[in-house]
């Protein structure tokens, strides 16, 4: 049996996965990026919810698979080597009203069997977390929140992916979903046609748009836009615990979180953007400003603005249906959908990826391989290395003992195997963000303006173009316009 | 493990004249420098303007730096390139440590000293606030400059530059020297920040329009790289004017927003950062105030106008180590604070002894006329024609002086 999951996001990815460990099922995703995480899982809040805060008698569903992903991802994150952290989360209320909004959390926690979660007073607020406002009044306190390197997540599950026998088609977009005899065929695609018994629409942004090719015109999606700071991992207050404004019916809160790389990221806006603007991830100087507002609410001080290091925004797929379309369709037969996958979508992504399992297994025999390898290691980090163990590594290969990304202390051989890792799941496209969400250079207070001039050299060095030739992300985002004095010889 | 006198983080100006002064009065420093070659930032400066007070010569950058480097060649002082020094370890009075990766291994060294002269690094566009796509086609001036003049790479065809830092204008000229358009230098201020012979040498030579009270309110892309920007007037609050936007087309922006000293390692050994020069808080010896035996030197100390001061505060820094050495510490008390009063924006060092005379370093907040500078407690003034924040003004402060002051020295600026 022949399956395309449409879009290398977390949700398609995760289903894939899943996908990998049945015989017989040969699984081929089509990402239209260059490289893996590239949509909607790119820029995110990186939370791996509690789930305390999701309504089980309005999304039902929704409120089951954030649960069951939360308790996946502590699985995952080890099989796959992940970088993640457990620190829990606060909600922090300022007023009255807002304290009326945690013990409706509260009690959501209590029916939704999310473990440990309590009502903490401003005593103890303080007490855990000393950077919060001290005119907060109480928080709610929940242990088992996490947070993910989400882009890191992405690239793993592809690796493991590709490890158990799936393959991935980069710069593949979808154009049709072709349809015969009220059964899916396959997808036609810039680069040709694929067959397929089933396909997996996980196209994000874009899903609804691809229903309507398979003939399904039931719901739309929206961008809703999230704008974040980013700020150095020298920035001070840093709350080791998430802390977030208390929630609204629309969002969540603006969130600020200690990453997995120990810099500190505050955000969302939630701002609906009209269906057209599906390309609009930037941020503005209003959604900055409204983030630092409404984050100053809950510490006691913002770092200086001259340790933000990077402000970006991403796109959440908001559908008309307010909650995730998961469905098996009878007619066409074979059109899957994971779409609509808007907050806590990357929660949810391995509840959402079994769910799916189980939809097709409702329809088609699944038989488990008897050998599937569940784990993938990370890219070793000479850095994070003892010693005795760094100089082993650096005698093998020297490469390991040159520190090209100064900020993050990244080594040239990471960098080649970064390079080594995109080429091994069919990335055709060596680009410097490829290589930042590998191991992380370019990613820390001076965002390459020292190191991407040599990261430049070795990738050219692994590709044969020249340096000017090498592109931050997608098509036309080459570094330079040519060689020096190729104006005068080229106009 | 052999323990050098001194170790030196940074392997430019100021690291390698510390360490060419250490080696002339007898002493042992290891140089240790990030890049695979010493020299430091001039090195990609390829234009004239170096050397006029420390060689009494008007050299280029590599010039600049490969005298400091024959001189270093010549006395047979130790150096390791391509070291990235993962940190600074204050063991004790007498013994610093760098836990270093190489090629070569990792490895730790130890000092009986240590001078700090790792440079600065540039401010991004995020620092100043600029919103819009994370595309291809923004780069610092600083990148632009290594790109092309270190790794032949053209940033761009038709260039904005934001900032009028010195290294901004510097590669304006660059970039029409190579075929480039230059379309404008914005400043968001009302006065450039950089030299006045910047100012004339590379803009107004070339034809440069300089837009003062100008900045950048949008950036626009098409195929993931930079395709406009609209630029906006800005009134006395710095706040956009509502309908003096404008659009510019073009491929490539050019943050020149100015430097910051590098000093992530000196934050991590508790060293405090004086929030006016953003680098750390010396006394008159450039001896950080918080870590005894370490020195700082050059752009780490604060951001210089010439590569000339920065191999000046290197010397300073190496005699104060030899002091260091020999008397297994230096006399730091009482200390005297100099507080940087009315229109002064920044003074280095932050405190003195009254020991000895000592150089001061200051920049005054705005260009101003006819002024003097006065200290209150020292009963001094002096008269100057005209400041300007971009030029750095040295005086020496005698002890005498000093030490009829009280814990605090005011130095202000006011009209004559």
């Amino acid at each position: 049996m022949r399956v395309v999951v449409i879009g290398a996001g977390v949700t398609g990815l995760s289903t894939a996965r899943l996908l990998t460990r049945y015989r017989g099922v040969d699984v081929v995703v089509v990402e239209r990026n260059p490289d893996v995480g590239w949509g909607v899982s790119k820029a995110n809040t990186s939370i791996i919810h509690p789930c305390h805060e999701e309504d089980p008698d309005k999304h039902p569903l929704r409120t089951k698979l954030c649960l069951e992903g939360h308790n996946t991802w502590y699985r995952w994150v080890r099989e796959l080597d992940i970088d993640a952290r457990w620190p829990g989360e606060i909600i922090i209320a300022t007023s009255r009203e807002e304290y009326r909004v945690l013990k409706h959390y509260h009690r959501l926690a209590m029916r939704n069997g999310v473990p440990g979660v309590r009502i903490i007073d401003r005593d103890e607020l303080l007490r855990i977390e000393p950077s919060v406002n001290p005119d907060s009044v109480a928080g709610l306190y929940a242990p088992s929140a996490g947070t993910i390197d989400p882009v890191g997540a992405c690239i793993a599950l592809a690796e493991n992916i590709v490890d158990n026998g799936g393959r991935i088609l980069f710069n593949t977009e979808v154009r049709d979903v072709v349809v015969r005899d009220r059964r899916v065929r396959g997808v036609k695609t810039s680069r040709g046609f694929i067959e397929a018994d089933i396909v997996v629409n996980a196209a994000g942004l874009y899903a609804d748009i691809i229903s309507r090719m398979a003939g399904i015109n039931d719901y739309n999606i929206h961008p809703r836009r999230g704008q974040y700071i980013l700020y150095d991992r020298m920035a001070e207050p840093k709350p080791d615990k998430i802390i977030h404004t208390a929630p609204t019916p629309k969002t969540k809160g603006v969130y600020i979180v200690k990453t997995v790389e120990n810099t500190l990221l505050i955000g969302p806006t939630a701002e609906d953007l009209p269906p057209d603007m599906r390309d609009a991830t930037y941020p503005t100087r209003e959604g900055i400003e409204y983030i630092l507002r409404n984050a100053s609410k809950i510490i006691s001080r913002l770092p200086p603005r001259s340790l933000v290091i990077r402000m970006f925004a991403g796109l959440r797929p908001e559908p008309s249906t307010g909650t995730f379309i998961l469905r098996f369709h009878e007619d066409p037969w074979g059109f899957v959908e994971a779409t609509g996958i808007r907050s806590p979508g990357l929660t949810a992504a391995p509840g959402i990826a079994r769910y799916i399992i189980d939809l097709i297994k409702e329809h088609v025999d699944l038989v488990e391989k008897e050998k599937w390898n569940p784990f993938r290691r990370g890219i070793r980090r000479v850095k994070e290395l003892g010693l005795t163990e760094r100089n082993k590594l650096i005698r093998e290969d020297p490469r390991y003992g040159r520190i090209i990304c100064k900020c993050m202390g990244v080594s040239e051989a990471e960098i080649v195997e970064a390079v080594e890792r995109m080429r091994k799941i069919g990335v055709e496209e060596i680009t410097f963000d490829g290589v930042k969400f590998r191991v992380h250079a370019m990613y820390g207070r001076c965002q390459g303006t020292f190191c991407r001039p040599e990261i430049s050299l070795i990738l050219s060095r692994l590709t044969g173009k020249p340096p000017w030739m090498m592109r931050f992300k997608d098509h036309g985002s080459f570094y330079g316009v040519g060689e020096v004095k190729d104006l005068f010889r080229r106009g | 493990m052999k323990t050098y006198d001194s170790l030196i983080i940074g392997g430019g100006p100021a690291g390698l004249a510390a360490a060419i002064r250490l080696s002339e009065r007898g002493y042992e420093p290891l140089i240790i420098e990030s890049r695979d070659r010493l020299g430091g930032i001039p090195l990609q400066c390829i234009h004239p303007g170096f050397g006029i007070y420390y060689f009494h010569e008007d050299l280029t950058g590599p010039e600049f730096s490969y005298r400091l480097i024959s001189r270093v060649e010549e006395l047979g002082i130790e150096y390791v390139t391509e070291a990235y020094v993962e940190e600074i370890v204050n063991e004790s009075m007498v013994s610093k440590k760098a836990k270093l990766i190489t090629p070569r291994g990792s490895m730790i060294v130890e000092g009986k000293t240590l001078i700090y002269a790792a440079g600065a690094r540039e401010r991004t566009r995020y620092e100043l606030g600029i919103t819009g796509p994370n595309v291809a086609g923004i780069y610092t001036a600083g990148e632009a400059q290594t790109m092309m003049d270190m790794y032949g790479i053209m940033p761009g065809r038709r260039i904005v530059i934001v900032g009028s830092g010195d290294v901004g204008l510097i590669m304006a000229r660059r970039f029409v020297l190579e075929g480039a358009e230059v379309l404008a230098v914005l400043e968001i201020l009302s006065y450039p920040s950089g030299l006045t012979r910047n100012i004339v040498q590379c803009l107004r030579d070339y034809n440069i329009p300089l837009l003062l009270r100008h900045t950048v309110k949008e950036i626009r892309a098409r195929n993931g790289r930079v395709s406009s920007i609209v630029v906006t007037e800005v009134d006395e609050k710095l706040e956009p004017i509502p309908g003096s936007e404008y659009v510019i087309d073009c491929d490539t922006l050019i943050i020149a927003a100015g430097l910051r000293p590098r000093v992530k390692l000196l934050k991590k050994l508790g060293v405090r950062i004086d929030p006016r020069t953003h680098g750390p808080l010396v006394n008159d010896w450039l001896e950080t105030i918080d870590v005894p035996g370490v020195f700082v030197a050059g752009n780490s100390l604060l951001i210089n106008d010439y590569a000339d001061y920065a191999a000046e505060q290197g010397e300073w820094a190496a005699d104060s180590a030899i002091e260091y050495i020999e008397n297994n510490g230096l006399p730091t008390t009482p200390l005297h604070r100099i507080v940087p009063g009315r229109n002064i924006r920044l003074v280095v060092p932050q405190y003195v002894t009254g020991l000895r005379d000592t150089w001061l370093y200051l920049r005054v907040s705005e260009p101003l006329e006819n002024l003097q500078l006065v200290f209150p407690e020292l009963g001094r003034r002096i008269p100057l024609l005209y400041a300007l924040p971009s030029v750095m003004v040295k005086l020496r402060l005698k002890r005498e002086e000093i030490v009829r002051a009280g814990e605090e020295i005011v130095v202000e600026a006011e009209p004559r």
